[in-house]
């Protein structure tokens, strides 16, 4: 792994990172909502106000703010949330498991699903498995992922009760979790029956989120696939006699995979944006789930360590992608 | 990372992809045993402290903070005071002190002793600018401490009307004093402890809460062992909770599922008036400094027809501010629903159907039940008499800083809770152009207002807030429209007890 590369990349985050943290301290302050205004009760005074403005600094001009806000930061605090008067990094950390379980289950589905169904499509190609992949993608793709939430509780927990409705574990057993990370935990300690709650609990959310991004998975494969096999090297793998299934699969699918990865990689951002409303759907306590009450409750701070550390998170995803091109298609080369 | 091969890497993504395929088992379709009572709640609580920061006064939080810690006074269903861990309460003769008399016995849920200590030192603590109740600098009116026996008194000064009112509501439970200091705030929020009839079990931030009963509450043990607050915000997944019948109790439907599901076998229902009402601000600069635009605004909206056709009569049409379970209630003010006499007073200042006020009403959308087309109807209504509105749709943030900055549309849709049903906390804030949460800023009727604040005698000042509160009606500074109603779904194996607070808590469910 050329660690240059890696630091080099890592290097150029930083100045990303310093304008995500200006961008969106500023939008924080010009956008409607005041978080005090939020909190009071009716007969809160002047006087209330301004000591509620005063305990929370936001009675000091924007330019304070900003400097106190980057001094912390640099010394890794992220603040107090409003709403929940916890530190913010111990917050987002205890919720990111979470979010990051369902998240990996969601993209194991897509990939899955996806990589099947473009495969199925070209391989059957003008008949009627490619017909139903793309009427299937074209259904997955036609509906968010909340709408496919509602859907998916309605058919798989009211009407015939398969799964769980809300929540990550059941709430009336006591469970015994050393870490937030569940489905990770119980798989390594062979709890399997907590593995199959866990996967339980997670399978309606993780298919509402999979399905979208399966359905562009599977799209952006075929495509990429149907190019592939007019090139001149699958020529030559056929007329030296390999089977159909054989050229597709060790020679024109892994530079297929190539664009695929890098589509899927771009959509992840889309999956990790469909959490915030699957979350609430489903009661699933993850990252999604506590920024839409940060929204509601302007609870800046929150709002802003929530927003940091996905940056965080999107730039080593990237990084992540860039190096996984190498494992994939060893033509490629870091520069 | 360096000696994976691309045959691995492959592999490993195939393996995951299988191991999301393990079979899966039928769900069970009912909730827990009957010692155990499941609530799909519609609100997730975010802190621990229930007398601190913004969560301390959502009222959506009270039901959970209730269960697990004691108010220092109780409220009945219909809001009146009640004996709670503070067994007796009052005002001294000269009504500037007063006297709460701690019941004797109580234990924190470790067991020790609630004493008087406990109680002085949560007093002090709400009127501590440093731990940021939001009403701090009303419980800071609270002073000079005096412990005798059970009896812990202070005087109240300034005075204040509504203290012991404000003692039964939002924001103001006893918690442990040696605890808290021994656990520290972080500690607290881990492991919050109190003195209420559940203790604290166990929390997953966003998804559920779990208590287990108390069996040395002062009210004897609660009927349920265990209690589990799904935290279900989203109002189709509720319905799911029920229907499916994981959940015992559910809420906060809307109107057409709360019909649909109170027809279900197995299923009962309660749809009840709750303190929240419905009402238009009126902004006291632009059209509405005209008296008769204001009173045609008034005149012309049919608040029943509202009630039975939008709501489907789960709400009460009103017109003052005050509910009838408030202290100070009048039901002899009305304002008639006379679009006749709107379009006539409209004349008055040069307006027709031909040549409408043109304004701006701002409206949420969503955030309280059936709000945006509550004012879609009223729109039609004054377009009817020569009142043109042309809607705005915002956030319930965006109207909170406008209203604390006197930015509101002309006229603006929002609702009003007081739960601790007393005048002063609704009409004497809403209404007080001096107040942050008043939009109408002509100040016509704050003299009287804060005439009423200092006013010691209960009838007079009781009597005084019916007479301002004809005036407003009259004058149309505010446009009450209805009382919200609660509808409440649970399992026919239980009994509910609703409460005009709007709590769903255990307490209230008893076994059929």
């Amino acid at each position: 792994m050329p660690i240059v590369y890696v630091a080099r990349r890592l290097l150029m985050a930083v100045p990303t990172l310093l304008g995500v943290v200006i961008f969106i301290f500023v939008l924080l302050r010009v956008v409607p909502g005041d978080p005090i205004a939020m909190m009071i009760p009716g007969e809160a005074t002047p006087q209330d106000i301004a000591n509620l403005r005063a305990v929370y600094g936001l009675d000091r001009s924007i330019g304070e703010q900003f400097v106190i806000y980057i001094g912390n930061l640099l010394r890794g605090d992220f603040g107090e949330s409003i709403s929940i008067k916890q530190n913010v990094l111990s917050l987002v950390l205890d919720r990111l498991p979470a979010t990051f379980e369902l998240a990996f289950v969601a993209m194991v589905i897509a990939i899955a699903v996806g990589l099947s169904f473009g495969l199925i499509a070209v391989y059957w190609r003008r008949r009627w498995p490619e017909y139903a992949v793309d009427t299937a993608n074209a259904v997955a793709l036609s509906l968010p992922e909340f709408i496919w939430g509602l859907i998916l509780v309605l058919s798989l927990s009211v009407m015939w009760p398969l799964f769980p409705i809300s929540g990550r574990i059941d709430p009336v057993q006591a469970a015994d979790f050393k870490t937030q990370f569940y489905l990770f935990e119980s798989l390594l300690t062979g709890r399997l029956s907590l593995l199959r709650e866990v996967l339980e609990y997670m399978f309606l959310p993780a298919v509402s989120l999979a399905l979208p991004l399966a359905a562009v998975i599977a799209r952006v494969l075929k495509t990429s696939l149907m190019e592939g096999i007019g090139q001149d090297y699958v020529l030559l793998a056929r007329v030296k006699g390999l089977s159909p299934l054989r050229v597709l699969l060790r020679h024109v699918l892994p530079n297929a995979l190539i664009s695929t990865i890098t589509i899927t990689g771009l959509h992840f951002t889309f999956l990790v944006g469909g959490t915030v409303l699957v979350e609430l759907i489903f009661a699933y306590p993850g990252i999604g789930n506590m920024l839409y009450g940060a929204a509601i409750n302007r609870d800046l701070p929150l709002l802003q360590g929530v927003t940091i550390i996905f940056a965080v998170i999107f730039i080593l995803l990237n990084l992540l992608i860039d190096i996984s091109y190498t494992l994939i298609n060893p033509r490629v080369r870091l520069a | 990372m360096a000696n994976t091969t691309r045959r691995a890497f492959l592999e490993t993504a195939g393996a995951s992809a299988l191991a999301a395929g393990l079979p899966f088992s039928i769900q069970p379709a009912s909730a827990a045993g009957a010692d155990t009572l499941t609530i799909a709640y519609s609100a997730a609580i975010t802190a621990w402290d229930p007398n601190s920061g913004p969560q301390a006064v959502s009222p959506s939080n009270q039901s959970m903070y209730r269960s697990i810690f004691d108010p220092y006074i109780n409220q009945n269903p219909n809001l009146t005071l009640a004996s709670g861990a503070i067994e007796k309460y009052g005002w001294n003769e000269d009504r500037s002190a007063i006297a709460l008399t701690l019941r004797q016995g109580m234990k924190w849920h470790d067991g020790s002793p609630v004493t008087t200590d406990d109680v002085v030192w949560n007093l002090q603590r709400l009127g501590d600018p440093k731990v940021g109740h939001p009403l701090q600098a009303v419980f800071a009116s609270n002073k000079n401490f005096k412990v005798d026996g059970q009896t812990i008194t202070f005087d109240v000064s300034p005075w204040r009307a509504n203290m012991l009112e404000r003692l039964s509501f939002l924001g103001i439970y006893l918690l442990p004093q040696k605890y808290f200091g021994k656990v520290g705030k972080e500690g607290f929020e881990k492991q919050p402890m109190g003195s209420g009839p559940y203790m604290f079990d166990q929390f997953e931030r966003g998804s559920f809460l779990r208590l287990k009963a108390f069996k040395d509450y002062w009210a004897g043990a609660p009927p349920f062992e265990t209690v589990v607050y799904k935290f279900t915000t989203d109002a189709s997944s509720r319905v799911a909770e029920i229907e499916r019948g994981t959940s015992d109790v559910t809420m906060d439907m809307p109107y057409e599922e709360y019909d649909r599901l109170r027809k279900k076998p197995g299923l009962a229902s309660a749809c009840y008036p709750v303190s929240d009402v419905a009402l238009l601000f009126f902004n006291s600069d632009g059209p509405f400094a005209d008296d008769n635009v204001r009173k045609a605004a008034a005149m012309s909206v049919d608040k029943k027809a509202i009630v039975e056709r939008i709501h489907r009569g789960y709400a009460k049409a009103l017109d003052t501010l005050l509910a009838p379970e408030y202290k100070g209630y009048d039901p002899t003010i009305t304002v008639p629903y006379d679009p006749k006499q709107a379009v006539a007073l409209l004349a008055k200042s040069g307006f027709s159907t031909a040549k409408p006020v043109e304004f701006t009403i701002q409206v949420t959308r969503g955030f309280k039940p059936k709000d945006y087309e509550t004012i879609q109807a009223i729109v039609q209504m004054w377009r009817q008499v020569g009142l043109k509105a042309n809607i705005e749709v915002y956030e319930i943030a965006k109207h909170f800083e406008l209203r604390t900055q006197h930015k509101l549309a002309p006229a603006a849709f929002a609702s009003w809770g007081n739960a601790s049903a007393d005048p002063e906390s609704s009409l004497g804030t809403a209404l007080n152009s001096k107040q942050p949460h008043s939009s109408w800023k002509g100040g016509q009727v704050d003299a009287a207002l804060e005439a009423l604040f200092i006013q010691k005698d209960e009838t007079k000042r009781l009597d005084g807030y019916k007479a301002v509160n004809r005036t407003i009606a009259e004058n149309a500074y505010i446009l009450p429209l209805f009382q919200f109603y609660q509808p409440v779904i649970y399992k026919n194996t239980l009994k509910f007890t609703p409460h005009t607070a709007g709590f769903v808590m255990p307490t209230q469910f008893k076994l059929a």
